[in-house]
């Protein structure tokens, strides 16, 4: 058999770099018709079938692809949306390379499947082909479920809810729905467009998205249960940025990647003056961190039309957390990596406007706790990088509003909530938990794993009960 | 109101009854529109209102001036940040500088109400741009007014009057200022030597102002808070003001150019 299948997956067009850094389009461009077919006849149709359990939603793989190698796009859409409401966010962002085709079987010979890519045809297809199609609706249960957080846990959640007959609510803080999806990565990876329409599936599926509803401030808990809901899911992420605490770190121009993204995609001051919000463009950006954030953030300085932009990482190209993928993308973008270097001082103007940033260089010692070689500043090797703009993007923390405006709500040390894995059961009778605000910063799909688990057990609360 | 200072009374029953005074709301005027937070000066649970008082100075208020009865703004989140720390603490002078009267005013009435004897101090640069001084005077127990160019009340600043009062020898248990960060700047420092405990609300560029991005951060003893979660009320005497005030420049060129085009 091995000897018909192609070792490769299809390829798929890609906008070129130096076109793509004076835009905002998205840099892949997907699959046709044709190469979607081509590269689902790939795939074995194992009777195990080890990409489900790849699948954090478990969606059935190979029996979208075999429908997808028929030509039958629509019924593919259908067969995924059983049980992923968000396909063509999750095609786009999902790391498959640890996830479903991690362990497929073609791929301990070959390439495997490019599930993640076939995933995102599909869906693609299907919105531009087909009004959308919500399931027949279930008979209702007269039961309310408020959702707090609309990103793809809370979107997760509410869906499964709606889907079982709850009337569901969903409280989101800022003034769009999506969370990290809308506020976080960019158009070039994920049009903003495509997260709307998936929202919209999810609210014709009959889910009501309040916007505009700070939990903790509008409304406390205890007060939702007063207004007749009889289960709370909190997904309200992991968005508190952290900084290092390194002098200099509030100087003008110093960002957290937070806000340097939120600037650009949700308020979209890519487009100023257009648009109203204003960023600073930058001509030398540096960006502190190595991860998924880093990149975005260093390809975003990019776009808006900054001449050099520095990523500073303090360990090897070996330990970068950052898909390999995202890293050759911002290499093919001119981004200039400065690894093995730690930042120790942003060096501010008399206007307190940044203007430089000392870095020292950095060598790798022994494994520490993570098992990643533990970096060691040498002794002497300070050096300066002339720079306007700094985007500090090494993580982010527990937001404290909503937990410290919930007594009883059990936390761990950092502030992040603590579920029983199995359910998301938090310690307050009818709360739930999933996402990020549980583990801390992880992926859009495992978010979306432990609302499945969450929406499953609220139901079989909610059943349970008189 | 005055000159550039307009009073916009919002229909929000959900925000009309949680609010309580020192805090704030966050509002989008447009599409393409920017978030700006404003601090609530009345509301009302009866009628589902809150009111607010803004200062013309650039894009977003100037397109909210040119609003007219019935229209809609497009997003209005709130009430956000923590509210004041009312107590009766005794003897609480309450000032207020320029847009920042109504922003003291709501703190003003609330301290009176829990049984303190209230001293308010307002000012603006002239009698023109004075606001809101009978809503003051019906909150306080004694209250002085001062005009940059003696135009009315007392010339001076408001520090001068409050150097004046505390000079007077005059007991001091508490000092709420809330105007320009230059002002609360120098109300800090005219107490200091006093060691009477001293609260400012900080004005500080905000983005989301639900503790996500860092923009409104500012140093306070030293370490870093972010205003819309932590405050917006923080110890006078803590804060880093000079920081406060570079922060505040950030975008003056940016807001320069979108100024200048027509709305
Ligand atoms: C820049 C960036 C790029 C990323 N890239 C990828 C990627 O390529 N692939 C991937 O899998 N993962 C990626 N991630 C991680 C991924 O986005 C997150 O793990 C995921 O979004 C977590 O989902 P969530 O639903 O738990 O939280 P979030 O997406 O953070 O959503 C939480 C929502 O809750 C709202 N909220 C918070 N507090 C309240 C409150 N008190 N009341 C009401 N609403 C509230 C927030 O406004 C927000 O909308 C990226 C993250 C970032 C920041
Ligand atoms: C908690 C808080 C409460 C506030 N309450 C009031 C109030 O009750 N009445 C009132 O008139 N003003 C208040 N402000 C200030 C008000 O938010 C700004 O005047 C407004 O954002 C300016 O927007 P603009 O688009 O019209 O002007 P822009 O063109 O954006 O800016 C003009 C000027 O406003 C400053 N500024 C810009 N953006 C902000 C921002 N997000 N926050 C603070 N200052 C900014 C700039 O430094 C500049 O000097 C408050 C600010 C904060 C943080
Ligand atoms: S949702 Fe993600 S993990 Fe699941 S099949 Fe799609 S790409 Fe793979
Ligand atoms: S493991 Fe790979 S080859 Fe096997 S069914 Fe899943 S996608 Fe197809
Ligand atoms: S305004 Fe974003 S954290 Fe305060």
């Amino acid at each position: 058999m091995s000897g018909r299948i192609s070792p490769k997956k299809v390829p798929m067009a890609e906008q070129p770099p130096e076109e793509r850094i004076r835009n905002f389009r998205e840099v892949p461009l997907g699959y046709t018709p044709e190469q979607a077919i081509e590269e689902a006849k790939r795939c074995l149709q194992c009777k195990e079938a080890p990409c489900i359990k790849g699948c954090p939603v478990e969606i059935d793989i190979p029996a979208f692809i075999r429908l997808v190698a028929e030509g039958r796009f629509k019924e593919a859409a259908l067969k995924i949306k059983e049980k992923n409401a968000l396909p063509a966010i999750c095609g786009r962002v999902c790391p498959q390379e640890t996830q479903c085709e991690a362990v497929c079987t073609l791929g301990r010979r070959f390439e495997p499947v490019a599930i993640g890519r076939l995933e995102r045809f599909v869906a693609d297809w299907e919105r531009e082909h087909c009004d959308p199609i919500a399931p027949n609706p279930p008979p209702k249960r007269g039961k309310k479920v408020a959702i707090i957080g609309s990103g793809p846990a809370g979107l997760t959640a509410a869906a499964d809810l709606a889907k079982m007959g709850y009337d569901v609510t969903i409280f989101e803080a800022l003034h769009k729905p999506g969370g990290v999806l809308v506020y976080g990565i960019p158009e070039f990876r994920l049009p903003k467009a495509i997260v709307e329409a998936e929202v919209e599936y999810v609210k014709s599926l009959g889910v009501e998205i309040r916007v505009d509803s700070v939990i903790g401030r509008l409304y406390s808990i205890q007060e939702l249960f007063d207004m007749g809901y009889s289960a709370v899911f909190i997904g309200i992420g992991a968005g508190s940025p952290m900084f290092m605490g390194i002098p200099g770190e509030n100087l003008s121009g110093v960002y957290s990647a937070n806000e340097y993204l939120t600037r650009s995609n949700l308020m979209k001051a890519y487009l100023f003056p257009e648009y109203h919000t204003p960023i600073k463009t930058g001509k030398k950006v540096a960006v502190i961190g190595g991860g998924n954030v880093a990149m975005d953030a260093a390809r975003t300085a990019r776009r808006l039309g900054a001449e050099s932009v520095y990523l500073i990482y303090r360990r090897s190209e070996a330990e970068m957390p950052a898909r390999i993928e995202e890293r050759e993308r911002a290499k093919e973008e001119g981004i200039i990596f400065h690894l093995l270097t730690l930042p120790v001082r942003i060096i501010g103007d008399e206007k307190g406007r940044v203007k430089a940033i000392e870095c020292v260089k950095m060598e790798l010692g022994e494994p520490d706790e993570s098992g990643r070689r533990r970096p060691i500043p040498v002794r002497g090797s300070e050096f300066i990088i002339e720079v306007d703009t700094v985007i500090v993007a090494i993580g982010t923390a527990a937001n404290p509003l909503l937990p410290r405006s919930t007594p009883g709500l059990k936390l761990t040390e950092d502030g992040y909530i603590v579920v029983d894995e199995e359910t998301g059961r938090t310690s307050l009778e009818g709360v739930y938990a999933g996402g990020d605000i549980v583990t801390g910063s992880a992926t859009v799909i495992s978010a979306m794993g432990a609302a499945r688990k969450a929406a499953r057990a609220i139901h079989e609360y909610l059943s349970g009960r008189a | 109101m005055a000159k550039n200072i307009h009073l916009l009374k919002v229909a929000s029953p959900e925000i009309a009854k949680k609010a309580k005074a020192g805090q704030f709301v966050v509002l989008r005027a447009v599409e393409e529109g920017e978030r700006i937070p404003l601090t609530l000066y009345d509301w009302d649970p009866r009628d589902g209102t809150i009111s607010l008082v803004f200062q013309e100075v650039g894009k977003t208020t100037k397109l909210l001036a040119g609003m007219r009865v019935g229209d809609r703004i497009l997003n209005l989140i709130g009430p956000l940040g923590l509210p004041s720390h009312i107590e009766r603490f005794g003897r609480v002078v309450c000032i207020g500088g320029g847009v920042g009267v109504p922003a003291v005013y709501p703190i003003a009435r609330a301290m009176k109400l829990v049984g303190n004897e209230v001293i308010g101090i307002m000012g603006a640069r002239t009698a023109e741009l004075l606001i809101l001084e009978e809503e003051m005077r019906s909150v306080s127990d004694r209250l002085i007014v001062t005009t940059d160019d003696g135009s009315k009340g007392m010339k001076g600043f408001v520090t001068n009057a409050l150097r004046d009062l505390l000079g007077s020898g005059i007991r001091v248990d508490r000092v709420v200022a809330v105007g320009p960060a230059v002002m609360m700047k120098f109300v800090a420092e005219t107490t200091r030597p006093y060691g009477i405990k001293t609260i400012v609300s900080l004005n500080s560029i905000m983005l989301d102002a639900t503790g996500m991005c860092g923009a409104c951060r500012i140093s306070v003893g030293g370490r870093t808070k972010f205003t819309c979660v932590d405050g917006p009320e923080f110890d006078g005497h803590e804060v880093d003001f000079d920081l406060l005030l570079d922060r505040l420049n950030q975008y003056v060129e940016e807001e320069k150019r979108i100024a200048a085009m027509d709305c």
